[in-house]
């Protein structure tokens, strides 16, 4: 494999769906290419950082107005 | 909803804090609250909001980058949950459906706003070159070196700067977690399709946040 199909084949290795050889073939190449292995590292840190990134408490104004809205939609469905 | 019932549900669900909730993992309850709201159990709804309504909010501002627009797309989608609850058949999680509802009432906004920088409905981008050009060694634990409020504007301004074809493929299969076929689905596009556009918003943003994390680069 080289470095272009390294790429291609990038999203595939991180979520774990090549084939043994595939995969086989693609670390062995990572052990020898500091390059893809950056790229690599750093695509998985990339997501796992947006993944880890709490959700923000929701403003108290924005809280109100949906829970209003809600409160009205509910007394109507219970009417 | 009586006060016995509303008790006895919260005893179930024991919920220390509804606002602490891990991000990737569904609660084993929320079948429960389901089957308690679409038996009218308002309580039990009012649960479900509480507990996934910053997730929701997250994902309407990702994907609209307009505070205005999120609220709005996250205050219809919960109200539009409300009202197709019963059609809800629980073949997946209620979560899941709900980001799918979510996403597309961001989508819609995001396409009024900006009809131009839209082609979800185009074909899946060709063939170009993907090798990336900007490689640095980001050192250990990049992130850290930023306050939590920092990173947070980092990161949005970073997916705000994504196309919004790649920007809702990676919100719904990263941030999100939905499958491939689930993101399909929501999206209206094939799985292929999915599959090149989070290859390719993956390996954008890590050149972005290249910008941030590059030792001795912009900080």
């Amino acid at each position: 494999m080289n470095c272009q199909e390294i790429i291609h084949e990038l999203s595939n290795f991180i979520d774990g769906e090549l084939d043994g050889a595939t995969k086989l073939e693609l670390e062995r190449h990572l052990m020898d290419c500091k390059e893809c292995r950056l790229v690599v590292n750093q695509t998985k840190k990339t997501i796992e950082i947006f993944c880890d990134c709490e959700p923000i408490e929701l403003p108290g104004e924005v809280r109100n107005r949906l829970h209003e809205a809600l409160r009205r939609k509910l007394r109507e469905a219970t009417q | 909803m009586e006060a016995g019932r509303l008790f006895s549900l919260r005893h179930i669900l024991s919920t220390p804090n509804p606002h602490r909730l891990p991000s990737t993992v569904a609660r084993d309850d929320e079948h429960l609250l389901v089957a308690a709201a679409k038996s009218g159990d308002v309580a039990a709804f009012e649960e479900l909001v509480n507990r996934y309504e910053r997730k929701i909010f997250r994902l309407t501002m990702n994907i609209t980058g307009n505070r205005e627009d999120a609220e709005d797309a996250m205050q219809d989608a919960f109200l539009k949950s409300y009202s197709h609850l019963k059609t809800f058949q629980g073949d997946s999680r209620f979560y899941t459906w709900l980001v799918r509802i979510a996403a597309n009432e961001a989508l819609m906004r995001l396409r009024k706003r900006r009809p131009n920088q839209f082609s979800l409905d185009e074909p899946v981008a060709g063939d170009e070159d993907l090798m990336p050009r900007e490689l640095q060694d980001w050192g250990p634990g990049p992130e850290q070196r930023f306050a939590q409020t920092e990173m947070r504007e980092i990161l949005s301004s970073v997916i705000e700067e994504l196309e919004p074809d790649y920007r809702m493929v990676f919100v719904l299969r990263d941030i999100e977690e939905l499958s491939t076929e689930d993101t399909a689905s929501a999206l209206g596009i094939s799985v292929p399709a999915v599959k090149s556009r989070l290859l390719r918003a993956r390996l954008k943003l890590r050149q972005k946040l290249n910008r941030y994390f590059q030792q001795g680069g912009a900080n």
